[in-house]
C-alpha cells in the first residue's frame, strides 16, 4: 500500500519536475503511435471505404477477418516482424529493426482491423441516399464516396482515436521489434515493464498515470471538438 | 412539341422482376410533363434512368439529337437533377445543402453562390433559412429547401419524385406554386413523378400514364381527364361512383337509376346496369336551384367539410354522398357549414361511363 501510496506522490513529482528522460520517453510513444496512425488511416480509410460502399463476391468474409483481426495479440505480431526484420530475416536488409519507424509500422498494421471495422460500420450507418444526393447534384463517384465519407467523419474519428489508444497503449510490438533501447526505443509502456521488473515501482506508477492522463486528455478533448 | 429527351423501348429488370417495359416516351422541351400511376408503376425507375443514377436493361435515350451511351451517366447528370420523393440532407445547414452543387462549379465565386442560394430560398418561401440546420427542419420546410437546392443548380431539366407527398396544404401549394413559375420563366423542362391524379391535372401539360412498369397513355390532360379512362380508374380512388340501372330517353341520353331517390342522366347511351362516375369539379353547388341547362339537380345537405388548402372539400348527402369541390371564398360568401342545404347541378355531359 505505501508502494502505491509513494508510486503516485512520486508520479506527480516526475510530472512537475520537467524531467527530460521522461518528457523524451513520452514524446517518443506519441510520436511513434502517432505515425502508426496516419499510416495505418492511409491505407484504411480508402479500403474501408470500397468495402462499405461496393458490394462484391468475398465481402462478408474479408470483414469478418478484419472483425477477427481486432483482438490480434500483439507479441505474436511482434514476434512476426522480428523474423521478418531480423538481420537473417527477408526484409532485415532495410535495417529497420530496433528502430521506432518499424514499431511505428507495427502499430500501424495492429490497429487496421480496428480502423477498418470501425470505419465501415460508420460508413454503413450511413443513409446511401446520400450518395445518389451527391450524384445528382454533379458530384463524380469519387467526390459522392468522400461526400459519404464526410458524413461518416464523426464515425472514422472514433475509430482514429480507438486505433491510437490501442497502439500507444500497445507492448508486445514496442518490445519485441524496438528493443526498449534506451534513448532510441524506449517508450512509456516498455520503461513500465522494464522499471516495474527492476522493483522500481514508484516510477512505474509515475509513467502509468501519464500513460492513462493523455488517453484520457486526447479523447475528452477529441470529444468536445466534435460536440462543437 | 419538340422533345427535350426521348426514351425509346427502355427495359429495366431487377432481377427477374421488370420494373419498366418497353418504355416510348417523349420529354417536352419547356413543359411539365408527369408521369402518374400507382406505387410501384415505374414511375421513380424512369426519373433515375433519367437523371443518370441507374442505367436501363435495354433500351437508348436519346437528348435532343444525341444519343446517350450506356454507360454515360454523366453528361444526364449535367443536364438533369433530381428532387427525391424522401428529402435527403447532409448533415449541415442549409446553405451547405444547397451550395454543395454550385460549389462543385469551380467557375463560381463565392459572391454568386451566396446570391444563388439566397435565390433559390427565396423561390420557395425560405428566405433567412441558411444558417438553419437542414434535419431539423419539418418535412414540409425540407422539402422546400430540397426543391431549392435543386433550383439554384438551374439545370435544364428538373425531376421531382412525389414532391408534395405528405405534405400539408400549405406546402404542397407553395411547392406547385414554385413548379409552375419556374417552368412559366424560366423555361424549365420538368418531369413530376406522382399518384395524385389532381396535381397532375393542375400542374402539367402532358400526361403519361403509367401502369406495371408500361406506359398505357400519354397525352394532354383533356386526353386523359375528359373522358371515361379505364386505365386511370385502375389506380385512382375515384370519388362520386355510382352504379344503377341505365335506361335509354327518346332524346338518346339514358336515365341511371341509382337508388330509389335518385336517377342520374347521362349525355351516354348505354342501357343495363352500368358505373358511372362524375367528378367534383364538374359539380357546381348553390343555395338556390339554378335555372340552367344542366339537366342534373339535386338538393342535398351538407355532411361534411374538408379544408384542402385553397379548396374545400365538401361530402353533400343528396340520397347517395357527393364530393365536391369548392374555393374557401365561396364556402365563405355561400355560409356554407355542415347541416346546411344546397343544390347540386351537373351537366349530362359531365357523367362518365367507367
Amino acid at each position: 500500500m505505501t508502494a502505491i501510496v509513494e508510486g503516485i506522490i512520486k508520479a506527480f513529482q516526475l510530472i512537475f519536475s520537467i524531467d527530460p528522460e521522461l518528457y523524451r520517453i513520452t514524446g517518443l510513444s506519441l510520436y511513434v503511435s502517432g505515425l502508426a496512425v496516419v499510416m495505418a488511416s492511409l491505407w484504411s480509410i480508402p479500403m474501408a471505404t470500397v468495402l462499405g460502399l461496393k458490394n462484391f463476391r468475398g465481402k462478408r468474409f474479408i470483414r469478418g477477418s478484419f472483425n477477427a483481426f481486432i483482438g490480434f495479440p500483439t507479441v505474436v505480431l511482434g514476434l512476426v516482424l522480428y523474423l521478418l526484420f531480423s538481420r537473417s530475416g527477408p526484409l532485415g536488409l532495410f535495417g529497420l529493426l530496433y528502430t521506432p519507424l518499424l514499431i511505428s509500422i507495427g502499430q500501424a498494421i495492429l490497429i487496421t482491423p480496428i480502423l477498418v471495422s470501425f470505419i465501415i460500420s460508420a460508413i454503413e450507418a450511413i443513409d446511401m441516399d446520400i450518395r445518389d444526393l451527391a450524384r445528382t447534384l454533379g458530384s463524380t463517384e469519387i467526390q459522392a464516396s468522400l461526400s459519404i465519407l464526410r458524413e461518416a467523419s464523426g464515425g472514422v474519428i472514433l475509430a482514429i482515436l480507438a486505433g491510437f489508444n490501442r497502439a500507444f497503449a500497445e507492448l508486445g510490438v514496442a518490445m519485441m521489434v524496438g528493443g526498449n533501447i534506451y534513448n532510441q526505443t524506449r517508450m512509456l509502456t516498455t520503461t513500465i515493464a522494464l522499471e516495474t521488473s527492476r522493483g522500481k515501482i514508484p516510477l512505474s506508477i509515475a509513467l502509468g498515470v501519464i500513460l492513462v492522463s493523455i488517453v484520457y486528455i486526447l479523447n475528452i478533448s477529441i470529444s468536445y471538438l466534435r460536440k462543437r | 412539341m419538340a422533345g427535350l429527351m426521348e426514351l425509346c423501348n427502355l427495359w429495366k429488370s431487377f432481377g427477374e422482376v421488370n420494373a419498366l417495359q418497353n418504355v416510348n416516351l417523349t420529354i417536352s422541351h419547356g413543359k411539365i410533363t408527369t408521369l402518374l400511376g400507382p406505387s410501384g408503376s415505374g414511375k421513380t425507375t424512369i426519373l433515375r434512368i433519367i437523371a443518370g443514377l441507374d442505367t436501363p436493361t435495354r433500351g437508348t435515350l436519346f437528348y435532343g439529337n444525341t444519343q446517350i451511351a450506356a454507360n454515360d451517366q454523366i453528361t444526364l447528370r449535367e443536364k438533369a437533377t433530381l428532387v427525391f420523393q424522401k428529402s435527403v440532407f447532409f448533415d449541415t445547414t442549409v446553405y451547405n445543402n444547397i451550395a454543395y452543387g454550385l460549389k462543385l462549379n469551380n467557375e463560381l465565386s463565392k459572391e454568386e453562390i451566396n446570391n444563388k442560394v439566397s435565390e433559390s430560398l427565396t423561390l420557395v418561401c425560405l428566405e433567412g433559412f441558411e444558417k438553419r440546420r437542414a434535419k431539423k427542419l419539418s418535412g414540409g420546410e425540407q422539402q422546400r429547401v430540397s426543391l431549392a437546392r435543386a433550383l439554384a443548380l438551374d439545370r435544364e431539366l428538373l425531376l421531382l419524385d412525389e414532391p408534395t407527398v405528405n405534405l400539408d396544404p400549405k406546402n404542397v401549394s407553395i411547392i406547385e406554386e414554385t413548379i409552375q413559375r419556374i417552368n412559366r420563366e424560366k423555361k424549365t423542362t420538368i418531369v413530376l413523378a406522382t399518384h395524385n391524379m389532381f396535381q397532375a391535372e393542375a400542374i402539367s401539360e402532358k400526361i403519361a400514364l403509367l401502369i406495371d412498369g408500361t406506359v398505357k397513355q400519354v397525352g394532354t390532360n383533356q386526353d386523359i381527364f375528359g373522358k371515361s379512362n379505364k386505365y386511370l380508374t385502375s389506380f385512382a380512388r375515384l370519388e362520386n361512383v355510382f352504379s344503377g340501372t341505365a335506361k335509354n330517353t327518346k332524346e338518346g341520353t339514358s336515365i341511371i337509376d341509382v337508388n330509389q331517390h335518385l336517377q342520374i342522366e347521362a349525355s351516354v347511351s348505354s342501357p343495363g346496369k352500368v358505373t358511372v362516375h362524375v367528378r367534383p369539379e364538374d359539380i357546381l353547388v348553390s343555395n338556390n336551384p339554378l335555372k340552367s341547362s344542366a339537366r342534373n339537380v339535386f338538393k342535398g345537405t351538407i355532411v361534411g367539410i374538408a379544408d384542402l388548402g385553397s379548396i374545400a372539400k365538401l361530402t353533400v348527402d343528396a340520397g347517395k354522398k357527393f364530393s365536391v369541390q369548392i374555393t374557401k371564398k365561396s364556402l365563405s360568401e355561400m355560409k356554407l357549414n355542415v347541416g346546411s342545404e344546397v343544390y347540386l347541378t351537373f351537366k349530362a355531359s359531365a357523367v362518365q361511363l367507367i
